[in-house]
């Protein structure tokens, strides 16, 4: 990456060139400032890394206490599979019309962008409700957060996860009207870029979810 | 027949208005000992308030300070809230001393179950989270970006917002001081005893959010020290050309990343147990308390390699400057390191043998344990043989590594006893694992900071610390160290355990009250620290070091001025070697006098103090149960970093102009030195 | 080699500790030589484990002081060499000789943990007197409490609280569980450490080679009363014991303790003095550790079978909360009775899905003791089988 801002100035003539050879060895008397923004990829990339180990340790309760239903129901008799299923095909959907708003942002355009991220939005949301839904009627028939350890580790993991997509949400339309405030600067590329790891982030762990907890659940 | 007070066991009152907070939960109304402290604090508070006042500080220290992104005041900040906190935790500890010096024969001590409990819980909490890290956070902040010849860190406004996380973590402990109680569950808050059955009080509140609030801040300061060191240091520095310093760093903050957030993680899930009712640590419902144990040492296992990584990094730095030699063996230094980040996370049972996991089980966890002695082993070789065929200079920084070098050696040895399952079922949780703790704590970590910081000092203010009483301190903490600890070892055999507020048993007093001498030397070699800090500040005109290279050093940071000017080094260095600043030296090189141009860098801001604040106050509301001003804060933190992304602007350039000035300075005082320069216009 | 080093340790120790305690007289140095057998072979192990790391950690001490002197910068006869910085001879030797130390601790550390496992069965009285084959140990059962010891003898069928009185020269298997939260159980003149867990089993097999009296202690913060919760431990011979059975039985005494006795010591208290109890509520240790003592509640066990088999359909989900809770909201004993209407409901629960509620829970496992005394190489030595701590959770088996 170089940086546009700055090109090399000439060096003084006044420098001798003898010295200056050795000067040139150890200072670099023609330097570029660092890119701004030249870590963020990295260390957002570093941050998920962290991330996924809050949920892996979310996945190892979840694990632990799984078939400990305290003489309460069990997964067989909660879980409903095609819901779930529908739930899973809402976020999906979502990283794909996440990836079609960055490709708009490859070329450039600021309202096609917009308009996927929107979509996206739209797909996340329809994500959020059905889990808000399931949730609100586990929680009606009594099988509460409270009620086991299984239905805490429970609640707690795909909680955990509706959380970080909750926030994915309020960031993304925070990049929607910044992208259309200053356009398709650098800044707001890279930001993209980074909640776009973080909505395909998402995206694995659910994954992960969608298998350990319900499909393994019904198998148990 | 009950001679201590049964705690309470019913939950405080709630109004919706102040939450749990009612006159009895200021215990200074109360309790005379505490009475004392807040008279104290607040005289204080008010002195200092005053006087910052009066000298027309507060805009200076807003605007130069508590918003500055430069790494190197941040830095510097850190390493005042390390000592401040030291404090702290070194008056809690004195305290424990003083009690169990004065137990026997029927005495209660001075103080009840309630007040002694909570001493202990936040003496370990307070000298882990808000002395030792902010001391390591402190160190790595101010050295890595000078070491590897960058301007700043990757994230400098992470950086600055870090800080003000960590340090309202801090506010939070300080503030269960007066308002409240601590936790009275040990440092760790095993539950079911740190569950709402057990505990119900603020105290454990009070345990979770400082941790999680000053969590966030290490691990962000963690994400931001990885990228900083991957990304930007100076051209020609490989990986294997890395000052051991800011190879020591990098493994600290990998293991930072890849531990905090298990810590984070199994305290969510505690504070859920107690204020939604989850049960993921109850006795009850399927829940499992042994869970916690081995979530918690999880992270508490790499916890201690991050507080000791990068103290053995200083004390390679220490010993190649002040031998006058190349580092031995550093190849094997890099690999040992990187050895002992591994295992550090395949160790964390040795801390629960007793519990009953099978002998196959104990047995993997003691043998990995030794294992790691191995490459620490290799270490501490490798600075003996960078001292062979050296020229010692015994300035303080030196004298602390030879200190450390022999108590961390006796604090290994104790330390891979306890490894061994059949040894540590009968020494473990006894005084025995308390003595190994604090020898190798403060023989390394505590005894490696006062070497940093009188070896950094001068680079940071531009004079030395003042020798003298540098050296009454150190010869009251070496012989006050032992003095306090080997009667714990002793006692450790004799069977006598940990947490224990009263004794039955006479012929273990004079145990103590040597103990307790030896925190009163301790206390000592505290005072005169701080006198030898006041003392070189002082005579700051006499200690003055205008070479930026007082000891002759080996690294990037010797190779600009004392302080170093905002940007650090005027034009970034090239490096060809290890020691890369002893190869400019060697080559004759000096600085470019001429050909300055705009120097790129970030700006202060004020959002790091703003955010940090509202999340102390969301951690406050929660502690106390007050849900409008929790729900108030949470959506004020949330608006506050919306508000705070929309803000563009975050960097300037310093004119060129302005750099050849500074520059200029510079050159003057090399000239009055009559230092070599390098080639002028 | 063990043995030898073992013996080697014993002949050391007997030249140490008297050379330590010179300047200490009168201290007792339990934990280096204990009254019991399993406590000595572990203290031997802290001695042998010590001297195998004194072999590098006193050379390398001495080499620190010497090269600090030595090549202090005022010594300028010293050689000087500041470019050397490698030396593969030495590195070799910097990474063998620790690792050498390592595996001789490592192999030492592998036999002796597996031969002082807690779980297992000893084999022998003392190293010069093996078991008399098939003799059945001596059962205590351990229940910690806030702030308190319980001891439950099931032969003897007394209970007695902060007074644990044992037969020496017998082999002593504890079953320990902990009513409230975690404690740890400490006889330093007797054996290590043990963990007692809430609704967990956990177990300790000793012996005592001595008669006396000894300290035991909770080695685990509890609480507010953790400073005073200790107990009068007393090894005597088996006609003293049984004199001291016939006295409990006999003296001032304390009645039966039935589940409601319990459940009123249950209660949180500091510095209890000794009670004697003169019977015991049957398998009221097995409900300890269900957590099923108060009337009313499903065991631990009786839960987790229904977990096994996958839980409850969820019309149910609501009816047993009460008769699940034992200590989530408050102490145990705290928990309020079961208003009428509930106790009927949830006894209708109870009986749909368990006969009553009796624990279920099968003891922890136990490993058999080494076959072979004289060598402790390992090769004699059990491997252990079932689960360990015996959770009531969803490991657990019922008993069938």
């Amino acid at each position: 990456m170089s940086d546009a801002t700055h090109s090399s100035a000439p060096l003084p003539d006044s420098i001798a060139s003898a010295s200056l050879a050795k000067l040139g060895k150890f200072w670099d008397l023609n330097e570029h400032d660092h890119p701004e923004g030249h870590s963020t990829m990295l260390g957002f990339w570093i941050y998920l890394m962290s991330d996924c180990l809050i949920f892996a340790m979310l996945f190892a309760a979840f694990g632990v206490l799984g078939g400990n239903y305290a003489a309460g129901p069990g997964p067989r008799e909660l879980f409903e599979l095609p819901l779930v299923a529908l739930n899973t095909s809402m976020l999906l959907f979502s990283s794909i019309t996440y990836g079609f708003a960055m490709l708009a942002m490859q070329r450039g355009s600021v309202s096609q962008t917009q308009m996927w991220l929107l979509v996206t939005a739209v797909f996340g949301a329809a994500f959020l409700s059905i889990e808000l839904y399931e949730f609100a009627n586990l929680i009606h028939e009594g099988a509460t957060p409270q009620r086991s350890a299984f239905l805490s580790a429970f609640f707690t993991l795909v909680g955990t996860h509706g959380l970080h997509v909750t926030f994915g949400l309020v960031w993304l339309f925070t990049l929607v009207v910044q992208v259309s405030r200053k356009g398709l600067i650098q800044a707001n590329k890279r930001r993209l870029m980074c909640l776009s790891l973080f909505w395909h982030f998402l995206d694995v762990v659910w994954i992960g979810v969608f298998t350990f907890v319900y499909l393994m659940g019904m198998l148990r | 027949m009950t001679a201590v007070p049964l705690p309470a066991t019913a939950p405080p009152q709630w109004s919706p208005l102040l939450g749990r907070i009612s006159l009895e939960q200021l215990p200074f109304l109360h309790e005379p000992i505490v009475a004392a402290t807040f008279a104290g604090v607040v005289l204080g508070g008010i002195a200092l308030v005053g006087a910052l006042t009066y000298f027309r500080l507060w805009g200076y220290l807003w605007k130069e300070w508590f918003t500055s992104v430069d790494h190197k005041k941040i830095g510097i900040m850190y390493m005042i809230l390390g000592l401040v906190m030291f404090m702290r935790g070194f008056a809690d500890a004195i305290m424990m001393r003083l009690q169990q010096a004065i137990a026997f024969n029927g005495s209660e001590g001075y103080l009840n179950a309630h007040h002694y409990d909570q001493v202990f819980t936040a003496h370990g909490v307070i000298m882990i989270f808000f002395a030792a890290m902010p001391f390591v956070t402190g160190l790595m902040n101010y050295v890595v970006p000078l070491q590897i010849g960058a301007r700043d860190v990757s994230f400098p406004f992470l950086n600055n917002f870090s800080f003000w996380m960590t340090t309202g973590g801090a506010v939070l402990v300080m503030a269960s001081l007066f308002l409240g109680e601590f936790g009275q569950t040990g440092w760790l808050a095993f539950p079911p005893l740190s569950g709402r059955a057990y505990s119900p009080g603020v105290g454990v509140d009070y345990y979770i959010w400082s941790l999680q609030v000053a969590g966030v801040g290490t691990t962000l300061s963690g994400i931001n020290l990885i990228a900083t060191i991957i990304k930007m240091r100076a051209p020609g520095m490989t990986l294997m050309r890395m000052p051991v310093f800011t190879w020591t760093a990098l493994c600290t903050n990998v293991l930072i990343v890849a531990s905090f957030p298990v810590l984070t993680a199994v305290l969510v899930l505690l504070s859920l147990d107690r204020y939604v009712g989850t049960n993921f640590f109850t006795n009850d419902f399927g829940g499992s308390p042994m869970m916690y144990v081995n979530m918690i040492w999880i992270w508490g296992h790499p916890e201690v390699y991050i507080l000791i990584l990068p103290i053995f990094g200083v004390f390679s730095e220490v010993t190649s400057t002040f031998s006058g030699k190349r580092l031995f063996g550093y190849t094997s230094m890099v690999y040992a390191t990187v050895v002992i980040t591994i295992l550090s996370y395949l160790v964390w049972l040795h801390h629960f043998f007793t519990m009953g996991s099978g002998a196959s089980v104990n047995s993997f966890f003691g043998i990995t344990t030794m294992i790691i002695s191995i490459p620490t082993g290799a270490k501490l070789f490798n600075w003996l043989f960078t001292m062979y065929r050296g020229r010692i200079r015994f300035d303080l920084p030196m004298m602390w590594t030879v200190a450390f070098m022999l108590t961390f050696t006796i604090g290994g040895m104790t330390g891979v006893l306890l490894a061994v399952p059949p040894a540590d079922f009968v020494l473990h949780n006894s005084l025995f694992l308390i003595a190994h703790f604090h020898n190798v704590i403060i023989g390394g970590v505590v005894f490696g900071v006062f070497a940093a910081i009188n070896y950094w000092w001068p680079k940071a203010f531009g004079f030395k610390l003042n020798q003298f009483w540098g050296k009454v301190s150190f010869w009251c903490w070496v012989p006050g160290f032992w003095i306090a600890f080997t009667p714990l070892y002793i006692m450790g055999l004799m069977g006598v355990t940990r947490r224990t507020r009263v004794f039955d048993d006479p012929s273990l007093q004079p145990f103590f009250v040597v103990a307790l001498l030896g925190a009163v030397l301790i206390a000592a070699g505290i005072g005169a620290m701080v006198l030898q800090y006041g003392v070189s500040i002082w005579k700051r005109e006499e200690l003055k070091d205008e070479s930026g290279d007082p000891w002759h050093g080996r690294t990037l940071e010797w190779a600009t001025s004392s302080p170093p000017p905002a940007y650090n080094f005027a034009f970034t260095p090239i490096v060809h070697d290890l020691d890369a600043w002893e190869d400019m030296k060697r080559a004759g090189v000096g600085r470019p006098l001429d050909g300055y141009r705009p120097i790129h860098m970030p700006s202060n801001t004020g959002a790091g103090v703003i955010l940090a604040g509202i999340s102390t106050v969301l951690g406050f509301g929660l502690i106390w149960h007050i849900w409008w001003l929790a729900g108030i804060s949470f959506v004020g933190l949330i608006a506050s970093a919306i508000i705070h992304t929309f803000n563009y602007k975050r960097d300037y350039h310093i004119p060129a102009e302005d750099v050849a000035a500074v520059e200029a300075q510079r050159t003057a005082q090399l000239e009055r030195l009559g230092q070599t320069q390098g080639a002028a216009a | 080699m063990r043995a030898n080093l073992l013996n080697r340790a014993r002949l050391l120790r007997c030249a140490i500790v008297p050379l330590l305690a010179l300047p200490l007289a009168g201290c007792d140095w339990v934990v280096l030589n204990p009254a019991g057998d399993v406590a000595r072979q572990q203290g031997d192990l802290v001695i042998v484990a010590t001297l195998l790391m004194l072999l590098i950690v006193v050379p390398v001490m001495a080499t620190v002081v010497l090269f600090a002197w030595r090549y202090r910068a005022s010594n300028t006869q010293a050689k000087y060499d500041p470019d050397w910085n490698h030396s593969t001879q030495l590195e070799l030797l910097i990474w063998a000789a620790p690792l050498m130390i390592i595996i001789a601790l490592g192999a030492v550390t592998w036999v002796g943990t597996h031969l002082l496992d807690p779980y297992r069965a000893i084999s022998r009285i003392d190293s010069q007197t093996p078991l008399v084959s098939n003799e059945k140990p001596f059962d205590v059962e351990v229940v910690s409490m806030d702030w308190k010891w319980l001891f439950i003898y099931p032969e003897q069928n007394i209970a007695t609280v902060n007074e644990l009185v044992v037969p020496a020269g017998r082999p002593l298997r504890f079953r320990l569980t902990s009513s409230t939260v975690m404690n740890t159980f400490y006889v330093p003149a007797l054996a290590g450490m043990i963990y007692t867990m809430p609704g967990m089993e956990t177990k300790l097999h000793a012996v005592f080679n001595s008669e006396g009296s000894f300290q035991g202690i909770s080695a685990h913060y509890s609480g507010a009363g953790f400073s005073h919760m200790h107990f009068a431990t007393r090894a005597v011979s088996d006609q003293q014991f049984a004199q001291w059975v016939a006295s409990v039985k006999a003296g001032k005494n304390d009645g039966a303790l039935t589940r409601d006795s319990y459940l009123q010591l249950d209660k949180p208290s500091i510095a209890e003095p000794v009670h004697h109890y003169t019977s015991v509520a049957p398998d009221l240790f097995n409900a300890v550790v269900d957590l099923c003592v108060q009337p009313g509640k499903i065991c631990a066990s009786q839960m987790a079978m229904l977990d096994a088999k996958g839980g409850v359909p969820k019309e149910a989900a609501r009816l047993n909360v009460a008769a699940l809770t034992y200590d989530k909201s408050g102490r145990a004993t705290e928990t309020p009775v079961l208003p009428g209407s509930v106790i009927a409901q949830t006894d209708r629960f109870v009986k749909a899905y368990c006969s009553d509620n009796r624990p279920m829970a099968a003891p922890s496992a136990e490993t058999a003791p080494p076959k072979t005394l004289d060598r402790l190489r390992g090769a004699g030595i059990n491997q252990a089988s079932g689960p360990r701590i015996s959770l009531a959770g969803p490991l657990l088996q019922p008993a069938s």
